[in-house]
């Protein structure tokens, strides 16, 4: 009955103390006008809610266009000066374009550990599935358990290993941790099983094809969303990586855009000038993903849903 | 179900292999099956190397590093010597009261994350999923937008929205005479619960819409005959059907807890209360790499690992219980 008294407050405690103002609790009405109240209370809780999770990026964004002074001087949300195009051209020429470097090595860290890892998972996956093997369902429970191992657990004796290998401060000691993705054999298994009916490849052998064949040429096509799903979640999880870097580098030029800011923002005490920079910086690694994730919608929607009612 | 395999490929079977269960193995001969057994090879074995030598060897290195202690001769000129130390850097982690703390405070932000984010979740999705929403799209595409930011970078973003001069929020605040300080000693914690709820509510809030929309609406339209109002439907037929999604999303999340690292690390460089140690990946990090002792951070790794594993476990049989009633 009280439908909107009840949902409406929950919210409230994403955020303690600044949402209680906006709190549209509307007390029990008759039932005739329930429905018109209880609509503008479900729509402004949404509102609300969505207003939370924009204003960071907005505010980044009008930020990014202020010099220093006016970062501190100014309304936070009002405009200053117009600075974003000399900012930019700051944050690409400081220290001989470095920054320039740190997008690059996150393009490397992300794109290629995504796509080869996503490679991996999908093989391994489709294995599970279509091939009946000694010791299977074993072998399967021990991805199960690499899935809920914490990474950042493994990520000190990683760094000890690495050193010894003299691996550290090397493109290495970040890329091959990021190729292994027990999810994503987990999640290839459920779409192989989903995707790729048995009939469709006994076709491709009865015709000759061998079982590489069958693989990358009926199996991986039929696979392309559960590949683009997986390839998402390996992607984001590369790029979230900070307390793997963090460990394995030590020479900056090897930085990915996350460690570089990072370091950046614990100078913004001796170096002041360098406020404007971490935060422009921020806004370019932020913003092609978000285009990116806009353009992929169909994919990480249908993905998350795969990854998450089986 | 071994049988395809143990059986030698050499002897050639006088007549075509019996129809099996499963259809991918009734053509072909033994020459095909031996294609398959190769295939399995070349298709599995690239993953469990890669599984094996970053994550199976990295923990019984650990198991083996945390076994020893490094002893430091003299004034450490002549360099750190290992020394046998059984269980004493288990002892030395379990007795250490920064360690402990690191799992209270874990506990703490647990208690209000999890609760808020979760719940937040599956109220956001079950008010998209109401008749009553509009702008369902736009709502979605709002909600999950921040997942779109490396966590880094989200820390880092509300690090500069927690601080005095550049934050709106603390004018916002100031203007209604609301004073809140986002760097005290008692406010930090909601500082960081507010950073992971930012980041995932969106997220899960996506994952429990999905799992709604799949939800028969004959389903529904029975329990409106049956007079069921709104958030009845919502509480006893929406909600029980995506329990599983619920459970998954609540495991992860305490995967994902125990391990917090990025937005603590970010807020402690101006929250001076907060120590260099107050997550226990941070104790880690700073046993490891500020202090150099490696075998308490072994220890103290293991020790997590195995806490996550209980939490697991936990959950699920939780989960598994909720499922059944």
């Amino acid at each position: 009955m009280s439908t909107q008294t009840a949902t409406p407050d929950a919210p409230a405690a994403h955020e303690p103390g600044t949402r209680a103002a906006h709190r549209p609790s509307p007390p029990r009405r008759p039932r005739r006008t329930q429905g018109l109240t209880s609509k503008v209370a479900v729509n402004a809780v949404l509102a609300v809610v969505a207003v939370y999770t924009l204003m960071p990026l907005t505010w980044l964004f009008i930020a990014a266009t202020k010099n220093y002074r006016d970062l501190f001087a100014t309304n936070p949300f009002s405009l200053g000066d117009f600075h974003l195009l000399s900012n930019l051209e700051a944050l690409f020429a400081y220290n001989d374009g470095l920054y320039g470097r740190w997008l690059l090595n996150s393009l490397l860290y992300t794109l290629v550990a995504a796509v080869l890892s996503t490679l991996v998972s999908v093989a391994c996956g489709y294995a599970f599935d279509k091939y009946a093997f000694r010791g299977k369902e074993k072998l399967f429970g021990v991805v199960l358990v690499g899935v809920l191992i914490p990474s950042t657990v493994v990520q000190l004796p990683l760094y000890l290993m690495a050193s010894q290998l003299g691996l550290v401060d090397t493109y290495w000691a970040v890329l091959i941790p990021s190729l292994v993705n027990p999810f994503g054999v987990y999640l290839a298994r459920v779409f192989s099983e989903g995707y790729v009916p048995g009939e469709v490849l006994e076709a491709a052998r009865v015709d000759g094809a061998g079982e590489i064949r069958t693989f990358t040429e009926v199996a991986l096509p039929m696979l392309a969303p559960g590949f683009v799903t997986i390839f998402l979640f390996s992607f984001t999880a590369n790029w979230n990586n900070f307390y793997g870097a963090l460990m394995m580098l030590n020479d900056e030029r090897l930085y990915p855009v996350n460690l570089g800011l990072f370091m950046w923002n614990q100078n913004v005490y001796q170096q002041p000038e360098l406020y404007p920079l971490v935060i422009i910086g921020s806004l370019v690694a932020v913003v092609p993903l978000i285009v990116a994730f806009l353009c992929l919608q169909r994919f990480w929607r249908s993905g998350l849903t795969a990854g998450a009612v089986k | 179900m071994a049988a395809p395999l143990t059986r030698p490929a050499e002897t050639p079977p006088p007549r075509p292999a019996p129809l099996t269960k499963r259809p991918a193995r009734a053509t072909g001969g033994p020459g095909a099956r031996r294609g398959q057994r190769r295939a399995v090879a070349l298709f599995t074995v690239p993953f469990f190397a890669l599984f094996t030598a970053v994550t199976v060897l990295p923990m019984l290195y650990a198991a083996w590093m945390s076994l020893f202690r490094e002893e430091s001769s003299g004034l450490g000129f002549g360099g750190a010597e290992r020394v046998f130390a059984g269980f004493g850097n288990f002892t030395e982690a379990l007795g250490n009261e920064a360690f402990l703390r690191s799992f209270g405070h874990i506990a703490f932000y647990c208690a209000l994350y999890i609760p808020a984010m979760v719940g937040g979740a599956l109220i956001l999705a079950l008010l998209v999923d109401s008749a009553m929403a509009r702008a369902r799209r736009f709502f979605q595409i709002a909600y999950f937008l921040p997942h779109a930011v490396p966590g880094l970078i989200a820390s880092l973003i509300w690090l500069y929205l927690y601080t005095p001069g550049l934050s709106p929020i603390i004018d916002v605040l100031d203007a209604f005479g609301a004073h809140w300080n986002f760097f005290g000693q008692d406010e930090a914690i909601y500082s960081v619960v507010n950073i992971s709820a930012w980041q995932w509510t969106g997220y899960n809030m996506i994952i429990f819409y999905a799992g709604l929309q799949a939800v028969p609406r004959e389903v529904l339209e029975a329990a409106t005959v049956d007079g069921s109002g709104a958030l009845r439907t919502a509480l006893q037929v929406k909600v029980p059907m995506i329990r599983p999604t619920v459970v998954l999303t609540l495991l992860f999340t305490c995967v994902g807890a125990i391990q917090l690292f990025d937005a603590p690390k970010l807020v402690q460089l101006r929250a001076n209360t907060m120590g260099e140690d107050w997550s226990p990946t941070m104790f880690i990090y700073t046993a490891a790499f500020k202090g150099h002792d490696y075998g308490l951070a072994a220890a103290s790794s293991l020790i997590l690992a195995l806490v996550a594993g209980l939490l697991s476990f936990v959950v699920t049989k939780l989960g598994n219980r909720w499922k059944a009633s």
